[in-house]
């Protein structure tokens, strides 16, 4: 259940942290947040719906997310998620810890390929 | 606390992420049919995409949901199926669980409430009942719990003690409260300074007596109890300072107790402050109820010293009046013996609530068995379903914890159904109202006992699930799925289990049974004690008291209860009247003093102490005590004060060796008072119940000259205890009678303490007739039980072995020896399970030895009856199931399967 900070799968803690940053620019919906990577990502990323939706469920229990009633782009209804500001130090304090590993991680390949 | 909102608003959670999904599907089909495909091939495309969409769904929901809780609540609601579907079963184990459950959780209760709850008074441990001990007055021992306190003892340790923060005596007392209605009797205690300060319980209304109350010649006053207050003056709250008669003196109200507020364990109508006079205050009487709380901090050991130093300057600084040695009580090696409050209130009941208690338990523990043992058949017969389980991959902790779930639940569902079941055994237990059950007010069902109630249904649910669970896990390596076992009779192994289940239950229920037989043969062993009356349930007895205000010469007292005599004896169907200070049983003690037999040397011994009690003419003969030489007192005797008396046989024969040589023998009561000629010798009466030694008696005349006084001063009993011989004792037609019997001779006189004789001898042996009545319960319910569970297991082994037999039958085996087979087996357990229950029985009965009487407690009937009759019933409830086995037609048999 509790979420044990030392031993994090890389891929769902990326797509939390990039899901909050997307967020971070706008409230968006599910649709709009794949495609949102997708572009942002220039079609490297592509997020699985798979993964997408609970991955948003179990940021909303945590309570980073807010989700409300709103109308898609074509006028359906759906469910608009929107940054907390528990997301938002989350967001923050998750971005320095990857930051340092993206660095470490660059080190380490640099250094193998010596 | 967040899982709760969580729970309730999960639903519209997943309707949002249902929502959400179904928007991005569509808005995808958009996408995919706006870059040229058609619809059809755009939605395919989607879903594949998308992969389950349930799935996904699902896993969305998930992170709201506290799985590991979700998929217990659906074991549950797969256990509440399969019980739903057994109701015979269900019903069974549910019923066993409430009942034993129940019975524990409401035997609990008493324990809880009257045992170890503290008194309600505040910082109840301080108090401590100050007793002493007195080895050096022989005779003594006849009390039961040592040497009460003298006033003049109290003023003393009161002034000089260093140890208590407050000390006080009280006697309880009775008193005529007249002017309000009626005249009427109530319960009064007389209270000296320091008693309410340390129960330290507020009044409800106006104030507590102060030191400035106890003044002889100062202003009267009086206190009420809630319930008196209520009950006479309907709550009224002007009643403070309200006069009112009270033994025909009139008192000022000044206070009113709280409701529940007792004195101890006595209740209490009204408190009447003890005046002490100073002037007139001797060493002796021992009389007094004392209490004292003592200082923060202080142990009973260092207090039990501070008032060790002070018994000297009680002697110093009181007499027993002129000429007498100040110091004579040197000779009683008086020691003070303080004990906790509680200890005295609760008295000796404890032993007998946890012989109960034990004995309850180990019904349940046999009901636990027999339940494991239903289990086991269950389990047994889902087996193949468990077996393709597991073979499909289910772990053996999911198996386990779906088995357990189910017993857990039954527990549970059980205690439940316990609660009931103890809540309705209080009620009735309060209802009854078990005589010399100290603090039964104060039972109640408490969270303490639902708590234990709890905890049974857990330990059991969790003892009769674990066995089926382990028999699974350990045997599933061994698993065969084929349903034809072609192994003639199923290993022993799966027996051992139950075997062991039937032991138990033999062993623990001939423990119940050894205790329930022990109780009943002491039952029988009272019932043949003769108490020394007959025909106890046409004995009527009442009381009265005359108080000095109201008739004020003694004589004219001894006339006036003369006169009710009379009056009593005119009243059709009674055949007799007489009356005495106390009657057998009734817990009172006229008096206890020395006596002296002439012509006996006491030099350098104190004469032992002796019971006194008062009797009128006729007394003996109402009561049907056998007077075994000489004759009765008469009127005569009374009014001309001769100095003769009436002893009891034992003491006869220990003073002159038979009762015919007593009389006309004489003793005295001091050296200084003149010899009493003994004209009659009573036969022996047990006075204290029939469980204990009948005490040397010495029956005084009713009128005497007083031994206590300087000069000879006629001394009449002011409180009689009159006995009436008549069919219709206990009617109120008689009791009606009898009441205008008295008003006729006075008007101003109440009766009190209204019982038959037959009530008074059942409430002396209550405490027995309870035991036995729990311990005939429990006996009969596991010698039920057990039967149960061996006719089980050997039922269940004979269809194991149905075709075995079948075999032997078609090999020409004789059916007796087939029968005998059988029984053999089951005899084998029970007598495994008696040599176990006698060595635990053993031990266990020696927690009963101060309640059996006239036997021991390793009594050879007892030991010898309990094994004979469990072998009996074993050996019937093993053959019944062996005959219907061995009956069948072998060819049936082996053609079955």
């Amino acid at each position: 259940m509790a979420k044990n900070p030392n031993h994090r799968d890389l891929f769902p803690g990326a797509l939390e942290v990039m899901i909050l940053q997307s967020l971070r620019a706008k409230p968006m919906h599910g649709y709009a947040l794949v495609k949102h990577i997708k572009q942002a990502s220039d079609n490297l990323l592509q997020v699985e719906e798979g993964s997408l939706y609970p991955a948003l469920q179990r940021m909303l229990r945590e309570g980073w997310l807010d989700s409300e009633a709103g109308i898609s782009a074509k006028g359906r209804p759906t469910r608009i998620y929107k940054l907390t500001e528990a997301g938002l130090r989350h967001l923050e304090k998750e971005m320095v810890s990857f930051e340092n590993m993206f660095t470490g991680m660059a080190r380490v390949l640099a250094f193998s390929r010596l | 606390m967040r899982m709760l909102p969580r729970l309730f608003f999960r639903r519209r959670r997943y309707d949002d992420i249902s929502v959400s999904i179904r928007e991005h599907i569509a808005e995808r089909i958009d996408e995919l049919t706006e870059e040229g495909m058609t619809f059809r091939e755009a939605e395919q495309q989607t879903r594949r995409e998308f992969g389950n969409v349930t799935l996904m769904e699902q896993r969305s929901r998930e992170a709201w949901q506290w799985a590991a809780l979700e998929s217990i609540l659906t074991d549950l609601r797969f256990a509440l199926r399969r019980l739903g579907n057994s109701p015979g079963f269900t019903a069974t184990v549910l019923l066993t669980l409430a009942i034993g459950i129940g019975a524990n959780t409401s035997v609990f209760s008493v324990i809880n409430s009257v045992l170890l709850k503290p008194l309600p008074y505040p910082d109840s441990g301080r108090i401590a009942a100050l007793w002493l001990d007195a080895p050096g007055a022989s005779g003594l021992a006849n009390f039961s719990s040592g040497l009460q306190m003298s006033p003049s003892m109290y003023l003393t340790f009161a002034e000089h003690n260093h140890t208590f923060q407050s000390m006080g005596i009280w006697v309880p007392s009775t008193a005529n409260v007249t002017g309000v209605g009626q005249p009427e009797w109530v319960q009064s205690d007389v209270i000296s300074d320091g008693v309410l300060q340390t129960l330290d319980i507020p009044p409800v209304l106006g104030r507590w007596f102060t030191r400035t109350d106890q003044d002889p010649h100062g202003a009267k006053t009086a206190m009420l109890s809630y319930g008196y207050w209520q009950r006479r003056f309907g709550g009224d709250r002007s009643v403070i300072g309200r006069a009112i008669q009270v033994d025909a003196e009139t008192r000022t109200v000044v206070g009113v107790m709280p409701r529940g507020f007792r004195m101890g364990d006595q209740d209490f109508d009204l408190l009447l402050p003890y005046a002490l006079d100073r002037a007139h205050l001797k060493l002796a009487p021992f009389c007094c109820n004392s209490i004292g709380r003592l200082k923060p901090g202080v142990p009973l050991a260092l207090a039990n010293a501070d008032l060790a130093r002070l018994l000297p300057v009680w002697m110093d600084s009181w007499s027993n009046g002129p000429g007498t040695n100040p110091h004579y009580y040197e000779r009683w090696r008086i020691t003070p013996n303080l004990r906790p409050l509680k200890q005295q209130v609760i008295g000796n009941i404890g032993n007998v609530l946890w012989v109960v208690m034990a004995t309850v338990g180990l019904v349940m523990l046999i009901a636990c068995a027999n339940i494991a043992n239903l289990m086991l058949v269950r389990a047994e017969a889902r087996h193949q379903e468990l077996t393709i389980r597991a073979a499909l991959g289910a772990g053996r902790a999911r198996i386990a914890r779906e088995l357990l779930i189910e017993s857990l639940t039954l527990g549970l569902l059980g205690g439940i159904l316990a609660v009931g079941v103890a809540y309705g055994g209080l009620r009735l237990l309060t209802a009854i109202g078990p005589a010399d059950l100290p603090r039964l007010s104060e039972v109640s069902l408490d969270a303490r006992s639902l708590g234990l109630a709890f905890m049974l249904s857990v330990l059991s649910g969790l003892f009769f699930g674990s066995i089926p669970v382990l028999r699974f896990v350990r045997g599933r390596s061994g698993i065969t799925m084929s349903q034809t076992n072609r192994t003639a009779s199923a290993g022993r192994t799966r027996q051992r289990s139950r075997s062991v289940l039937v032991i138990t239950q033999v062993a623990l229920a001939l423990v119940l049974l050894v205790s329930a037989l022990l109780m009943i043969r002491t039952f029988a062993a009272l019932r043949g004690v003769r108490p020394g009356f007959t025909d106890a349930a046409h004995l009527q007895t009442f009381s009265t008291w005359i108080p000095d205000q109201l008739i004020g010469d003694s004589r004219m007292v001894m006339r006036t209860e003369n006169n009710i005599v009379d009056q009593l004896t005119a009243i059709p169907g009674v055949s007799a009247v007489g009356f005495a200070g106390a009657v057998p049983m009734d817990g009172n003690d006229p008096n206890w003093d020395q006596i002296l037999v002439e012509g006996k040397s006491y030099e350098g011994t104190e004469p032992p102490i002796r019971l006194f009690n008062y009797v009128s003419p006729g007394y003996f003969n109402v009561m049907g005590t056998h007077l075994v030489a000489g004759r009765d007192f008469t009127w005569a005797d009374i009014y001309n004060l001769r100095p003769e008396v009436i002893v009891s046989e034992n003491f006869a024969r220990e003073s002159w060796g038979s009762a015919a040589a007593a009389v006309g023998k004489r003793v005295r009561q001091f050296t200084k008072t003149p010899w009493q000629e003994v004209i009659g010798v009573a036969e022996d009466v047990h006075v204290h119940g029939a469980d204990e030694e009948a005490p040397a008696i010495i029956y005084w005349p009713a009128m005497l000259y007083s031994p206590y006084t300087p000069t000879p001063t006629v001394s009449t009993s002011r409180y009689a205890t009159f006995v009436l011989r008549s069919d219709q004792a206990g009617t109120s037609g008689l009791l009606n009678r009898a009441q205008q019997a008295v008003w006729a001779v006075n008007p101003n006189l109440p009766m009190a303490s209204i019982r038959t004789m037959q009530e008074l001898y059942d409430k002396s042996m209550a405490r027995t007739s309870f035991t036995l009545v729990m311990l005939a319960i429990a006996g009969g319910m596991a010698l039920a039980l057990s039967l149960i569970g061996i006719y089980g297991v050997i039922s269940f082994a004979v269809t194991q072995r149905t075709r075995e037999i079948g075999i032997r039958l078609a090999l020409g085996a004789q059916k007796n020896r087939l029968h005998w087979m059988f029984v053999r087996s089951a005899l084998r357990l029970t007598g495994l399970g008696i040599a176990f229950g006698l060595a635990a029985a053993g031990f266990l009965v020696q927690l009963m030895k101060t309640l059996v009487f006239g036997i021991h407690p390793l009594d050879p009937v007892t030991f010898i009856a309990v094994p004979f009759i469990l072998t009996t019933a074993a050996a019937l409830a093993s053959y019944l199931p062996a005959r219907r086995a061995v009956s069948v037609d072998p060819v049936q048999t082996l053609r079955a399967e």
